[in-house]
């Protein structure tokens, strides 16, 4: 019954726990997006919110919960998703050029031990220039600036031509010019009716960029649209008190266990 | 040895001293008969010596000096005219081509330790599947037995990695380090249980710690070259996904790659390679050849596929020229392939083009040299300026003399400094040399000096209206970036600080410029 109602929604996530040695990090998480929302989702450190995405992709192994992209389960849809991960998460010193990180977008596309071919090489330079780094294309990527990396990730999840977007903390420390130009991107996917699901830390532009919000402090505070959910009360809820009791009594649990 | 048969000889002589002192003729031929027992026992005990000798070359590298080569073993190795000497260098050769291929990602993977735990958790491996074959009646030495032995143990010994970090709260370090340990351990003392067995011949099964070129036969180095092919063609197919998984691992989840599955695949070459190796270097340094090529090509270039290459080659050659040195030194293959590979790592990380030592060192040099350059001629410009001649003409400009004494009270820069950096500005045709000692900016020098004085100015205005920095401050922190500031921020600059501050020519300096020079 629910994926039949939830088949035009690009993600639906029910009941989603997620735990590391028994400590949950994002506890009965439930929401919608309905498509072409620009969704941010906004919590403090350590509340989950990345392990939300990565618990999306079955890219960390869930306790319980059910997630459905565009009513289907991730295994299934993962060709209409795009991933754009933290800067952070890998060596920017790696022997690549950012045409050949962009190419990584068209992997699933060129197939299994084939050789990346010119057209791809287009697609990726096609993509390299709409975020404005199209001469940066050979360049190596050790010799890039924050922005330009995070472009250059962008790039990759733009050339994959995807429907619903996961960026993790894409405005994270990137020059004012970069900003600029992702909100543009954002602009521009939402007006071809593409759903974005992005972490973001600055609250003061979140009314500004996002249609609905995700308040997430391990569960979910709130989410809806940003009009009526980003209210002081609820960023208090979000911010202010941390689940103590919740914290506490996962925290002894795990302390007792280590003493078996 | 020559040593102990000297102080032996010394001995039997010292103790036949007091006889030859006293002769009374009825000893005599007591005497003579004792000196005969005595010859003999100097006889007996020389070839007990020269049996200890012989034992002695034949397990080890004492008591023998290297010698030279003669010309009929340089042409045995150099032409590869000796049909062994060619199988062996040929094997060692594919073994350190497939060895640089594997590393190469290894090293990326950041599990180069983990190949070094497997190397040596095969030799109990070895160890055991002697055992078993003997006790079967099959042929013990079986080169395929112990190394179907070798590859089980190395992979229990990477499961064991893997159980040891997941099930308990160690690091992997700590689980690489026990595993390593543990399983070597077991390995030396089952050779050594086997050595002391009767049955069958165990003699050459230590030649898979240290590796030992000799016994390889035609069979062997076709098993290395086929093994060596197939891990570069793994290698080739999978370019791409391994490169994938190496660079963002959460990316390529999320694209559905099977990450295990790849990471099996790369650690399986490295068993595959590793078990291949184990022959010609031995299980303690066959983690060299996946390592060292790999880190040696990373000085020299900024692509993978060109890294790859390069390490397979510098694998390669460690194992061509190292094994020719074994085989014309007659010393041990794996200590010298070792030892190749690692001059070449040397070497690379030296003079490597792309990320060498010298290479950054000339790049630093360069910089630095820079740095002084624009802060002498940014100091003549403020010179003048104090002067009160900058909006003269530039003729008179040009004219216009400073002393050494007063540049260098001006900057804080040592007298040495300050003239070698006049000197180099004076060939470069920025300054003139008058005939009165004293300098004089070019009209190229004068150019360049307010080009300098206007970028640094721009750039400190720049803070001060953006960045919130005390005026006063700012000198200092302009100097720090303005020396890499390019062409287009330059311009950029202009554009945002000339709307603002509606600056025309050569901008003013915003603070008070601080040791002022006579303003004659």
């Amino acid at each position: 019954m629910a994926s039949v109602a939830s088949a035009s929604l690009p993600l639906s996530v029910r009941d989603l726990t997620v735990a590391w040695y028994r400590k949950p990090v994002i506890w009965d998480v439930g929401f919608d997006v309905s498509p072409g929302q620009l969704v941010g989702v906004v919590g403090p450190n350590g509340a989950g919110k990345s392990t939300l995405l990565k618990a999306i992709m079955d890219l960390v192994p869930k306790a319980s919960g059910r997630i459905e992209i565009f009513g289907y389960p991730y295994k299934q849809s993962r060709q209409r998703v795009g991933y754009v991960p933290q800067r952070e998460s890998v060596d920017w010193d790696f022997p690549v050029s950012v045409l050949d990180v962009v190419t990584m977008g068209l992997y699933g596309k060129i197939g299994w031990c084939m050789p990346v071919r010119k057209k791809h090489r287009d697609a990726a330079r096609q993509a390299l220039e709409r975020v404005g780094i199209g001469e940066l294309a050979d360049r190596q990527i050790s010799q890039l600036s924050g922005g330009q990396q995070q472009r250059t990730f962008l790039a990759r999840a733009l050339v994959q031509d995807a429907d619903l977007y996961l960026m993790d903390e894409p405005f994270a420390a990137v020059d004012a010019a970069t900003e600029k130009a992702i909100v543009e991107i954002l602009r521009e996917m939402q007006r071809a009716g593409k759903t974005a699901i992005v972490i973001h830390h600055d609250l003061h532009t979140v009314p500004e960029y996002f249609d609905s919000v995700v308040l997430l402090n391990m569960r979910v505070v709130a989410s809806g649209p940003t009009g009526s959910v980003f209210t002081r009360e609820n960023l208090e809820k979000t911010y202010g008190g941390r689940l103590t009791l919740l914290d506490e009594a996962t925290e002894a649990m795990r302390r007792r266990e280590r003493t078996l | 040895m020559t040593f102990v048969l000297l102080i032996a000889m010394f001995l039997v002589s010292f103790s036949d001293l007091p006889v030859t002192d006293s002769v009374p003729e009825f000893e005599i031929s007591d005497l003579k008969s004792r000196i005969s027992d005595r010859q003999l026992q100097i006889s007996n005990f020389k070839s007990q010596i020269s049996n200890v000798q012989r034992v002695i070359a034949s397990n080890s590298l004492n008591n023998r000096s290297l010698t030279w080569p003669t010309w009929s073993q340089w042409r045995r190795v150099l032409f590869l005219s000796d049909y062994n000497t060619q199988v062996v260098i040929l094997g060692t050769m594919m073994l350190g081509m497939a060895a640089g291929t594997v590393g190469s990602f290894t090293l990326l993977r950041r599990r180069a330790l983990m190949g070094d735990a497997l190397s040596h958790a095969t030799l109990p491996g070895v160890g055991l599947a002697f055992i078993i074959a003997t006790r079967l009646g099959m042929d013990g030495k079986s080169l395929p037995i112990l190394l179907t032995g070798a590859a089980v143990s190395g992979i229990a010994g990477v499961a064991a990695i893997l159980y040891v970090r997941n099930l308990t709260r160690l690091k992997e370090d700590a689980a690489l380090g026990i595993v390593l340990s543990v399983f070597f351990g077991a390995g030396v003392s089952m050779l050594t249980v086997i050595q002391q067995m009767s049955t069958g011949n165990a003699a050459g099964l230590e030649s898979f710690i240290y590796g030992k070129t000799a016994s390889m036969d035609f069979s062997d180095a076709t098993l290395i070259g086929l093994s060596g092919l197939f891990s570069v063609i793994v290698i080739g197919l999978l370019f791409k996904e391994l490169t994938l998984l190496c660079f963002d691992e959460g990316f390529a989840g999320s694209r559905g790659y099977p990450l295990l599955l790849l990471d099996v695949v790369l650690m399986s070459l490295v068993v595959l390679v590793t078990i291949i190796g184990l022959q010609a270097v031995g299980n303690v340094l066959v983690i060299a050849l996946f390592v060292m090529p790999a880190a040696a090509a990373r000085f020299w270039t900024q692509n993978l596929k060109q890294m790859t290459l390069i390490s397979a080659a510098i694998g390669g050659a460690g194992g061509l020229v190292g094994s020719a040195i074994s085989a014309l030194l007659d010393l041990p293959s794996g200590p010298m392939i070792v030892l190749v590979c690692s001059s070449l790592f040397f070497v690379s990380m030296v003079v490597g083009i792309e990320r060498g030592v010298l290479v950054r060192f000339i790049r630093r040099w360069e910089l630095n040299r820079n740095v002084d350059r624009q802060h002498l001629l940014r100091g003549l410009y403020e010179l003048l300026e104090s002067r009160g001649l900058p909006k003269a003409a530039a003729a008179r400009q040009i004219q216009s003399r400073f002393l050494f004494a007063e540049l260098l009270s001006y900057g804080s820069w040592t007298s040495h400094r300050l003239m070698r950096e006049i000197e180099r500005c004076r060939r470069a045709g920025l300054l003139l040399r008058n005939e009165d000692a004293s300098l004089s900016l070019t009209e190229v020098g004068l150019g360049e000096a307010s080009r300098l004085a206007h970028e640094h100015r721009l750039w400190e205005m720049y803070l001060i209206t953006h960045a919130d920095v005390a005026p006063g401050r700012v000198d200092q922190s302009a100097d720090a970036i303005e020396h890499v500031l390019e062409p287009e921020l330059i311009a950029r600059l202009e554009k945002l600080l000339q709307q603002k501050l509606a600056i025309q020519g050569i901008a003013p300096s915003p603070h008070p410029i601080e040791p002022l020079g006579d303003a004659s």
